[in-house]
């Protein structure tokens, strides 16, 4: 008897530590990344281009840069995801293809992210010739997110309840109205929830812009979405590489680190906001 | 056939029904008459559920299934390629086993059908109060209608689903079971309600409570294994059914 509560405790006190530890790990790199970095935080940090050769100044390019492309990806993932999850869950009839078409997505999810890269190079920069832009990097980004944003979404429609789409089809209402007036406003916080960390990945993501969209330095604002754009994640790469004093940038790469997390967390706050005004009506 | 006195609304045409491989329905062949309560009775897996959704088309939505035979409504054939089966449901209604209310406010539940349907009403608010009276649910909610439906009893969430469907003014109306998830006196709310529609509406229920289909319905039909064992008058029926099985099944003996 003795010996299973012994048991007991030890593997609570196991998976009581892996929680422990997990929660450490994450609370030690804010600190670490905070420690370094908040001492060249300041208003002007945020609101000026960098100077000197990058070694002064702030990085307002690369901030306005990293919220264009993920904005810009939210536009062509969300759409584009939301309808393939919708075609694959509503109108597509079961079987091969539609498996077929599943495993797809899934090895999508599964590819490196600099394939995705140098894809976004070969096809939009120079096949349609967009050029290294906020237009070619907001698709590239946008395919990378699509696998999370059609998982999400597939999720949250097989959530809805069938007899809602039941009670409606009943009422002869037509299909694609069953499915914009009643079963999509009720996926939609759900198809949001996992949606929110494809909008981080997009953000944090440095190797499908770094042939796309991301300029090593450009002073001035993007005027249309065929301009290329700094980028956070791209910034800190080439400060920590090939800047021209690596050693000196130290506390500036820390500092626009700490400005790409807080970045990711406000777009994420955006859409968590917007969920939570939608499940207010929600209940079931 | 069973030749009913009255004017006939639905008429099945030996109509067999498959889910894949197997068989829901065999040689069904009956009429429905119009302004009458019909029940469908007999154990579960008869097959009178898979009937009652075989009549406004419900059974596309499953893959795999597969109709034979002809359904007419009105004189015509439901199942005829030209017919768009979005029209049939909105002459037939369908009310559900579990109440079913859209997460949206009572007032938008009913208008929703009328209004994506396009049947272009000029007074949402006297359809919306006429299909609520109908279903006797109005004194309960009228200073409530722009509240969730979702707060309502089962009775009430019920009641306010047979509203919706008689929004869209349909002239058949088929009932799956509805009383089953709900208490004894919702119940006899319901029972009246279908004792009052049977005017405007010619009304088909499905039901696995005896005492039920004896007290609400004219004609009732007794399916057993996908095949309709007997159909005639409820008097009829329940005092002196022809088939041993009809028998066996009303007093309880199997099912």
């Amino acid at each position: 008897m003795k010996w299973r509560y012994f048991k007991q405790s030890v593997f609570f006190s196991l998976v009581r530590a892996s929680a422990l530890i997990i929660t450490l790990a994450l609370g030690g790199i804010i600190f670490y990344i905070f420690y370094n970095g908040y001492s060249v935080i300041s208003w002007d940090f945020i609101t000026k281009p960098p100077t000197d050769s990058m070694t002064k100044g702030g990085i307002m390019p690369a901030i306005i840069g990293t919220i264009y492309l993920t904005l810009g990806a939210i536009a062509i993932g969300l759409p584009l995801g939301i309808a393939s999850a919708v075609y694959l869950t509503e109108y597509a009839r079961q079987g091969k293809v539609v498996r077929a078409i599943k495993i797809g997505i899934n090895c999508l999810a599964g590819v490196p992210s600099v394939v995705f890269g140098l894809f976004g190079l070969g096809f939009f920069v120079i096949f349609l010739k967009f050029g290294s832009s906020i237009l070619a990097g907001s698709l590239t980004l946008g395919f990378l997110i699509l696998p999370t944003i059609i998982g999400a979404s597939e999720e949250a429609l097989k959530s809805v309840p069938q007899t809602f789409r039941e009670a409606s089809l009943s009422l002869g209402v037509s299909k694609w109205q069953t499915t914009y007036r009643i079963v999509l406003p009720n996926a939609l916080s759900g198809i949001l929830t996992g949606s929110i960390l494809g909008i981080g990945r997009a953000a944090g993501e440095t190797a499908p812009i770094m042939f796309t969209a991301a300029a090593f330095f450009t002073s001035k604002l993007p005027g249309s979405v065929f301009d290329e754009v700094m980028a956070l994640p791209y910034h800190v790469y080439v400060l920590s590489t090939a800047g021209t004093n690596i050693e000196a940038t130290r506390p500036i790469q820390f500092g626009t680190v700490l400005v790409l997390v807080a970045v990711v967390l406000g777009i994420d706050l955006i859409a968590i906001i917007i969920r939570g005004y939608m499940r207010r009506n929600k209940r079931w | 056939m069973v030749v009913m006195g009255g004017k006939e609304i639905i008429q099945l045409d030996d109509v067999n029904f498959y889910y894949g491989e197997c068989r829901a329905l065999s040689n069904i062949s009956m009429k429905f008459v119009k302004n009458k309560v019909t029940a469908l009775i007999g154990p579960s897996g008869c097959g009178k559920s898979t009937l009652l959704r075989v009549l406004n088309r419900m059974n596309d939505l499953i893959d795999g299934t597969k109709v034979e035979g002809k359904i007419f409504f009105e004189g015509k054939n439901i199942y005829a390629p030209d017919v768009d089966p979005v029209e049939i449901r909105r002459k037939i209604g369908m009310v559900f086993q579990k109440p079913n209310p859209f997460p949206k406010t009572i007032y938008n539940n009913i208008s929703y059908g009328p209004k994506l349907a396009g049947l272009g009403v000029e007074d949402m608010d006297t359809l919306v109060e006429q299909s609520l009276r109908q279903a006797v649910l109005w004194d309960e909610v009228k200073n409530i209608l722009n509240k969730s439906a979702m707060n309502l009893s089962g009775g009430q969430q019920q009641r306010l689903c047979i509203a919706r469907a008689l929004a869209m003014k349909p002239d058949v109306l088929l009932m799956d079971e509805p009383t089953s998830a709900l208490d004894p006196i919702s119940t006899a709310k319901i029972e009246e309600l279908i004792e009052a529609l049977k005017k405007d509406y010619t009304i088909i229920i499905v039901t696995h409570n005896m005492q039920q289909a004896a007290r609400i319905s004219d004609e009732t039909a007794f399916f057993y294994m996908g095949n309709l064992i007997e159909y005639n008058k409820t008097e009829k029926i329940f005092t002196n059914p022809d088939m041993k099985q009809t028998e066996d099944y009303i007093t309880g003996r199997f099912g």
